[in-house]
């Protein structure tokens, strides 16, 4: 069971991801790092895909990272974690291993990385079965180069490429189903996870290490400048989307599908679209029919996902 | 000097039983036509126990020189293969290999660029990436593809230069050709690449982190690429290095460039890869006409012996130089190396573009342009047609 005491333990007071990196204040994807590299208490390679956390936390001749890390490009992040796992095995076999025991190898990527142009490279990895932790960061658009939306944002967000305007709601279509995209590979281990349900999100890298194949965690996290909130109220913001069923909190072990959270009072979608500026537009009360279709689409969406965990369980949802 | 019995192989094969004997640790390779029968031939040598090799099937080329280099990286000899599309659609990671100075070794089956599509050979595709930091090695046939593959590991691995070597042949004319290839004892070629060098800090010795593919900006990344640049030219005398260990375990030399009756040759036709074999044979034809004329092969093309072809071409009276790929609007690529080296000196200079797409050049064609009277693009049908 992970505490935060023991998050910290595990790296003997060394921190994976230092602090004077150039990431935004209450950006999400540090959280996210530190707890994914806190729980995981072998030692680890990360791989990570151009974006966010690549840039502001490598620029030549610095570096925030205490653990060896490897950026090749945007796409390809589960190829390189995928050369990287053969050479691990082939080295394996001829003794050569460069320091005793088994090295977990995890990619960081965010959603363009994962959902768009890391797709290809992502299945392809999936499906060969290596050894391996992909954690996408959702933020849900191309934040690093300036809010851009991508397969992951959802419908009615304005980004600078979706953007509201007289005779636009921000994105029209519904955002990809990403973590059912990686279920479909019949990997051992598929979650997701949520940034500041930081309790929730180790156990699952937790049991993500333990698997012998692929694993895959799609974790959202906030973007104070693109989803247009205060940094401080990130815990908030994210709340909303986990209370309001709009990003269920669940795991596919081997197939099976199971609620990790379930909350306790589920809110009306209003409380997860107010607070962000992306959305600001759709509480305005000409777009009352565009709110109630999302509120449609996330009752629908949670009640499949209920049916899928009721599959092969009695009862359904555990917690 | 150390010899095995001659077998008859194509250049696919041949290079295919090069990898088996380096017995690199990780291949990640894509299928693609001509390339395939390296990775087909490989991948059966593997099943068979002869090499033992993880052989990653990736989903793309652009995810196989990704995973190359991640595994190299890591601290595992890699190699892949490609041809064409392939070599294309990796351009972008061919590009950061070198950079991040990985060090492996690919086989390429040089084939036209698409479009129209097209399966047969030219040089466009090596010449995509020309600008892209890596060792590009042209073999004449399949005995030089096999010879540069053995030679390619301990190019790319040399301290100082730690690079990817490209070893490029002629696709279908030498990749589906079969000749008889001497091949080295497996031992023999294990002692010649030695052990792997494991690049700085891999990334597997979690004990010493490092930080590999950083971000930088215009306050370094000008001194990483000319970082880059001074590897490739240290391998410039790596290779001559290289190829001189491998003519003392072989007889056999595959330098930077090769001079063939170059001795009072006025007029010199300077060519890449299987069309050389082909201009030798004319070369003999007008020589023994009393005619002075002769080749120069170019194996070594990145890094491009510009100083050789100075000492070598410099005084003759016309270097004609024959380019299997085209820079529509500008300088064949061939052409523009040898003009760039060749700046100052009395030779007339002449080029030709000829082949594309995997349209022989005959011996007729050869004689017509040592005699001036090709046309700049040798062997294509009529005028431009404009649609």
């Amino acid at each position: 069971m992970s505490r935060l005491k023991t998050l910290v333990e595990h790296r003997n007071g060394v921190d994976p991801l230092r602090g004077g990196h150039a990431l935004c204040q209450g950006c999400g994807i540090p959280m996210v790092v530190r707890v994914v590299l806190g729980t995981i208490t072998r030692p680890t390679v990360v791989v990570n895909a151009t974006g966010c956390l690549e840039v502001a936390t490598t620029r030549f001749p610095t570096t925030a990272w205490n653990v060896p890390w490897v950026h090749v490009a945007f796409e390809n992040a589960a190829a390189v974690a995928s050369g990287i796992e053969a050479a691990q095995r082939a080295l394996a076999r001829r003794e050569s291993l460069p320091s005793a025991g088994d090295v977990a190898i995890v990619v960081f990527a965010g959603d363009g990385g994962t959902y768009d142009i890391g797709m290809q490279a992502l299945s392809g990895a999936l499906e060969r079965g290596h050894r391996f932790l992909f954690v996408c960061y959702d933020n849900e658009a191309y934040m690093n180069t300036g809010v851009q939306r991508s397969g992951a944002t959802p419908f009615g967000a304005g980004t600078t490429t979706s953007p509201v305007g007289l005779e636009s709601f921000g994105k029209s279509q519904r955002r990809k189903d990403m973590t059912a995209i990686a279920v479909a590979h019949h990997v051992p281990y598929v979650a997701q996870a949520a940034s500041t349900y930081w309790h929730d999100l180790s156990q699952k890298v937790e049991r993500a290490a333990r698997v012998d194949g692929a694993a895959f965690l799609n974790v959202l996290t906030d973007c104070p400048l693109g989803w247009g909130h205060e940094p401080r109220l990130a815990p908030h913001v994210i709340g909303a989307a986990v209370e309001t069923r709009f990003w269920p909190l669940y795991e596919v072990v081997d197939g099976r599908y199971r609620l990790t959270y379930e909350p306790p009072k589920p809110l009306p979608v209003e409380r997860w679209l107010e607070g962000q500026q992306r959305f600001a537009h759709l509480l305005r009360p000409e777009n009352a029919e565009l709110v109630e279709l999302i509120q449609e689409t996330v009752d629908r969406d949670w009640a499949e996902l209920g049916s899928l965990c009721r599959v092969g369980d009695e009862k359904g949802v555990l917690s | 000097m150390s010899t095995v019995a001659q077998q008859l192989l194509t250049g696919g094969e041949a290079v295919a039983h090069a990898l088996c004997q380096i017995q690199p640790d990780v291949v990640p390779v894509y299928p693609i036509t001509p390339q395939t029968p390296i990775i087909q031939t490989f991948s059966s040598l593997v099943a068979d126990g002869e090499a033992h090799t993880e052989i990653v099937n990736v989903e793309s080329e652009h995810s196989a020189m990704s995973a190359a280099i991640g595994a190299a990286l890591a601290g595992a000899r890699t190699a892949t293969a490609t041809s064409s599309q392939g070599l294309a659609l990796m351009a972008e990671v061919v590009y950061i290999a070198a950079s991040m100075r990985a060090p492996l070794t690919m086989a390429v089956g040089n084939r036209a660029l698409s479009g129209p599509i097209n399966i047969h050979c030219d040089h466009s595709d090596s010449m995509l990436i020309r600008d892209s930091g890596v060792v590009q090695l042209f073999a004449e046939n399949a005995q030089e593809a096999y010879d540069l593959m053995v030679m390619a590991p301990r190019i790319a691995e040399h301290p100082e230069v730690s690079l990817p070597v490209l070893v490029c042949q002629d696709g279908f004319t030498i990749t589906h050709a079969a000749e008889p290839v001497s091949m080295l004892a497996d031992d023999d070629v294990q002692a010649f690449v030695g052990a792997y060098r494991t690049p700085v800090r891999p990334l597997l010795d979690a004990a010493h982190p490092a930080t590999h593919g950083p971000f930088a900006m215009p306050d370094y990344y000008f001194e990483f690429r000319r970082a880059q640049g001074a590897a490739l030219e240290a391998a410039r005398f790596v290779v001559a290095e290289v190829a001189d260990d491998f003519a003392r375990l072989t007889g056999r030399r595959n330098d930077a460039v090769e001079s063939y009756r170059l001795d009072g040759a006025d007029v010199v036709v300077v060519a890449l890869g299987s069309t050389a074999g082909t201009v030798k044979d004319v070369v003999d034809e007008l020589r023994d006409g009393g005619e002075p004329v002769g080749l120069l092969k170019i194996r070594s093309f990145r890094p491009f012996p510009a100083a050789a072809l100075w000492r070598l071409l410099a005084d003759r009276r016309e270097v004609i130089v024959l380019d299997r790929a085209d820079s529509p609007g500008g300088a064949p690529p061939l052409a523009a190396d040898v003009a760039f080296a060749l700046a100052g000196c009395g030779a007339t200079l002449r080029g030709h573009v000829y082949g594309l797409g995997g349209r022989d050049l005959h011996p007729e064609a050869i004689r017509e342009i040592f005699h001036d009277q090709a046309p700049r693009y040798v062997g294509v049908r009529g005028e431009p047609c404009l649609v």
